[in-house]
């Protein structure tokens, strides 16, 4: 039985009373509780920094060289806040409603109104930290409109936020670290967890630079390892991010929910040839400023500027005049795809839409957009080598984002006790989509203002036998875990890793990615277990154990994706309606707009696993709205 | 479209940090113009990778310039020759069919090789938290509008504060030094006036651990900014030595 354990009664008053009601860890005793905290982005960072400060003692685990490495540092755009500083007419009840109403509803409305009412502390304390957000000429804090809000409450800091609050949570965890509060292990994976007596007690890393496996335990393990936007191969995620640590978490019990939400951004740089190793995000605030277009004609094959109003279709304004270019990702993603298959797409391969500033620059003139994306069309000459102002950038949408992620309930706890999981690791306050500028704010709410007091509540009330790495369900799984290593050495195969990834990335894409249809969902479960079968049989792991190997690094990666890639199949097979950023053909209104089914799929789908090649078991988390009144969401 | 680059690498290979290194020849052929870089350093791994040979390691993570993960030296220049580029952001088409590339690690005391051209940088992480930091313990913040901050102040913070930490600066200085990377830190945080309290502090704990990590003295050649990728600017260390002096001058009055 699912238990979200989220507060009844008025939701305003709901975490209030929650944190009242979560009992308190002795101050004198949290020392000798110990959290192990994996993933160092903003949810773990500002998460062990936070648990420091309390004074639990804190493991941190790295998987890169520096916590300042983590893939939040790529997020550009900004972080919402509901401070109403505009007095524009936000507030937390707007901020929650537009975030439950974004997310198609498929959220929690209760943790989406904590979110919202954290929101504020986040810029307090980033503020606090040092972080340079933009200012006005008075001196005060800056905002702007973003990703289709109505009101402008997002805080940035140029085109580099997510650095900026990385940074901070790193320096905030690293002065913890100079004071022996936490203890940093950098250049580490978490291979597996460790689970005694039904909970979450210690996992099993790979020292990168070693090969040594090393085994940690705890009263509490926090996972913050990010999203599985990678199992697409190409993705504006980092190269680094995977599913591991939140797949072996499912192997070992925790379910997985709503793996089907992905969120396709629609502003990135499109595929340039087949040597493409990764997408880059171009920050969706060039929606404010850029018109999206294409020709109105598919044989009109002119350069960009030789076309004239008259022969181009401005097709977001066109289908959704109140909100124009600024609909929300997965509505202007899933408009981008219909044009490109209608035959309209512009560049080489037909596969992007033009994003231009032609108007903007005759309003504001280029000096004035250079002030506000210098950086971003700076990174679009280099990548693409055409100048953006004076031709249209081109764009096209690319895996970004990942809604989906191990169940919690409303401590942020999964169904294994003992387990919490931050950020986008977890599955989330975003529903079924995300809305610009709510990663950042969640990753860091969870961090700073959530997990810190519901970990404490779950320590003082549960009572924990004594054990240290020596208890055999230690042994256990690193025997598993140097035998998965072992086998994959032994393979010696003649196909690269990249290859194997790269094919079930194009498999996803093409039938799980912007659209799915029965049929191509049922393909990718057909497909996915003999990709595995092969990549088992004819993959080629170089080098040893015992070293730096990066090819074994990606092919242990690359190895659960092939796992993972059923579930996230299975999910939108059953998931028959279209919401947020899962669009199943088959359920659409006869515009081309997502269709829900609210009677049959207003619910949570957290999956169980049951053994490779087993179908896992479904639990239903039923979601009610009480204060957001479903309806259909409309952008027109 | 045959376009293609042809071209000859020569790649510093080493197994471990104890063991020694040296430069390998490598050919690579037809490389499209709009591969990246770290790209092209793909497509040699692929076909070593198939060959069962040990591809080469190299650091990378965004491939967007923001990570500070890359690091490498092309020809003789921290991140190849593009001003304000990082290695995974330069692309094929600043080159020429067969041209030659030679293709280093950072080299410096305080970053010792782990492989190929993998080295450590964790004495970074040791400078910043020795002080690279305002110490806000999560929930004591007043509001964020409290204080309110000077636009240009901000600015200058924020171009110091753009630092990604990759060590190029390092790599670039012939007394790898990391007086730039120090400063950057440094001006970020005593530019605003939440940085204030602690900049006394700060400086001298900063200095202190960058000298006892081995890193070389500044002495003006100024080679790092040129190398930045962020374009992070000189007059930084000049702010980071007035800091420090004053610092100094205090500590010994107390
Ligand atoms: S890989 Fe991130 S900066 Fe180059």
């Amino acid at each position: 039985m699912l238990e979200s354990h989220a507060p009844t009664g008025p939701i305003d008053k709901s975490w209030d009373n929650h944190r009242f009601n979560l009992k308190l860890v002795n101050p004198a005793n949290k020392r000798k509780y110990s959290v192990l905290v994996v993933g160092t982005g903003l949810a773990g960072a500002s998460a062990a920094a936070s648990l420091a400060e309390l004074g639990y003692h804190v493991k941190a685990f790295c998987i890169h060289d520096s916590p300042r490495r983590a893939h939040s540092i790529a997020a550009q755009g900004g972080i919402n806040a509901a401070k109403n500083y505009p007095n524009d007419g936000d507030s937390i009840w707007r901020l929650f409603y537009d975030t439950v109403k974004g997310g198609d509803y498929r959220a929690r409305e209760a943790n989406v109104y904590r979110l919202a009412q954290v929101s504020n502390h986040i810029i307090d304390q980033c503020v606090s930290q040092g972080v340079p957000f933009a200012r006005e000429y008075s001196g005060y804090l800056a905002n702007r409109s973003f990703g289709g809000a109505q009101v402008s409450r997002t805080f940035y800091a140029r085109g580099q936020t997510g650095q900026q609050l990385l940074l901070g949570a790193y320096q905030a965890m690293m002065a913890q670290v100079q004071k022996g509060k936490v203890e940093l292990l950098p250049r580490r994976e978490m291979m597996d967890i460790v689970v005694v007596d039904g909970a979450a007690r210690g996992i099993v890393t790979r020292n990168l630079v070693t090969g040594k496996m090393e085994r940690f335990d705890g009263d509490a393990v926090v996972l913050a390892t990010g999203g599985y936007g990678n199992a697409f191969f190409l993705s504006t995620n980092a190269k680094a991010s995977n599913v591991t640590a939140a797949w072996r978490c499912h192997k070992r019990g925790a379910f997985f929910a709503n793996p089907c939400y992905t969120q396709i951004h629609p502003t990135c740089i499109p595929v340039s040839g087949s040597h493409q190793s990764k997408l880059t995000l171009m920050s969706e605030s060039l929606r404010n400023d850029g018109r999206v277009w294409v020709p109105k004609d598919p044989s009109d094959k002119r350069a960009a500027s030789d076309i004239p109003d008259q022969d181009r279709d401005y097709y977001l304004e066109r289908r959704y005049p109140s909100f124009g270019n600024l609909v929300p990702r997965d509505v202007a993603s899933r408009a981008a795809k219909a044009v490109c298959d209608d035959g309209r797409g512009v560049g080489n391969s037909g596969l992007s839409v033009y994003l231009d500033f032609r108007d903007a620059i005759k309003r504001d003139s280029e000096d004035l957009i250079r002030e506000k994306y210098g950086n971003l069309f700076h990174m679009y000459e280099k990548i693409t080598g055409e100048n953006p102002y004076k031709v249209p950038m081109r764009i096209f949408p690319a895996v970004h984002y990942t809604m989906g992620g191990l169940w919690v309930d409303y401590n942020l706890m999964s169904n294994l006790p003992g387990l919490f999981v931050l950020g986008e690791a977890n599955f989330s306050d975003h529903g079924a989509n995300r809305l610009g500028a709510s990663a950042l704010m969640q990753g860091l709410a969870d961090g700073y203002f959530v997990a810190p007091y519901t970990i404490g509540g779950y320590l003082a009330n549960t009572k924990l036998a004594p054990l240290d790495t020596t208890h055999p369900a230690f042994d256990d799984v690193n025997r598993e875990v140097e035998n998965q290593t072992q086998k994959l050495l032994n393979v010696d195969g003649k196909r690269t890793v990249d290859d194997f990834h790269r094919e079930l990335g194009r498999l996803l894409w093409d039938n799980c990615g912007m659209a799915r249809s029965q049929a191509s969902l049922k393909k990718v479960l057909d497909e996915v277990p003999a990709l595995r079968e092969n990549f088992w049989r004819d993959v080629s792991v170089t080098g040893s154990e015992g070293e730096l190997n990066q090819v074994l690094e990606r092919a242990g990666r690359v190895a659960d994706f092939l796992e993972f890639a059923e579930v996230m199949a299975r999910d939108a097979l059953t998931r028959e309606e279209s919401c947020g950023g899962h669009f199943r053909e088959e359920h659409q209104t006869k515009e081309g707009e997502a269709k829900r089914n609210d009677d049959d799929f207003c619910h949570v789908a957290a999956w169980e696993f049951k053994g490779l090649g087993n179908t896992p078991t479904l639990h239903k988390e039923p979601l009610t709205f009480d204060n957001v009144p479903l309806t259909q969401r409309s952008y027109k | 479209m045959t376009n293609g680059l042809n071209l000859k690498l020569k790649i510093w290979r080493q197994k471990n940090q104890s063991s020694d290194g040296q430069l390998k020849d490598y050919h690579v052929k037809d490389i499209s113009p709009d591969m990246s870089f770290l790209e092209m350093l793909d497509t040699l791994n692929e076909e070593l990778e198939s060959n069962g040979e040990e591809p080469v390691a190299f650091e990378h993570d965004c491939r967007e310039g923001i990570c500070g993960s890359c690091s490498m030296v092309v020809n003789g220049k921290p991140h190849g020759p593009e001003r304000g580029t990082t290695v995974c952001q330069l692309h094929m088409r600043r080159f020429s069919d067969g041209d030659t590339l030679v293709i280093e690690p950072w080299r410096a005391k305080a970053f010792p090789i782990i492989k190929d051209l993998v080295v450590e940088r964790s004495a970074f992480d040791r400078i910043i938290a020795a002080g690279g930091f305002i110490t806000a313990r999560t929930g004591s913040a007043p509001d964020g509008n409290a204080v309110q901050i000077p636009k240009e102040h901000a600015e200058l913070a924020m171009d110091a504060a753009a630092c990604i930490g990759c060590g190029a600066c390092v790599a670039a200085c012939k007394n790898a030094s990391a007086m730039l990377f120090v400063a950057a830190k440094v001006s970020h945080l005593s530019l605003l006036p939440q940085g204030k309290v602690e900049a006394r502090k700060r400086v001298l704990d900063m200095v202190k651990v960058m000298d006892q990590e081995g890193f070389g003295n500044c002495t003006n050649t100024q080679a790092c900014e040129v190398e930045c990728p962020k374009e992070i600017k000189i007059e930084n260390i000049a702010r980071l030595n007035r800091e420090w002096i004053k610092a100094s001058a205090a500590a010994r009055d107390v």
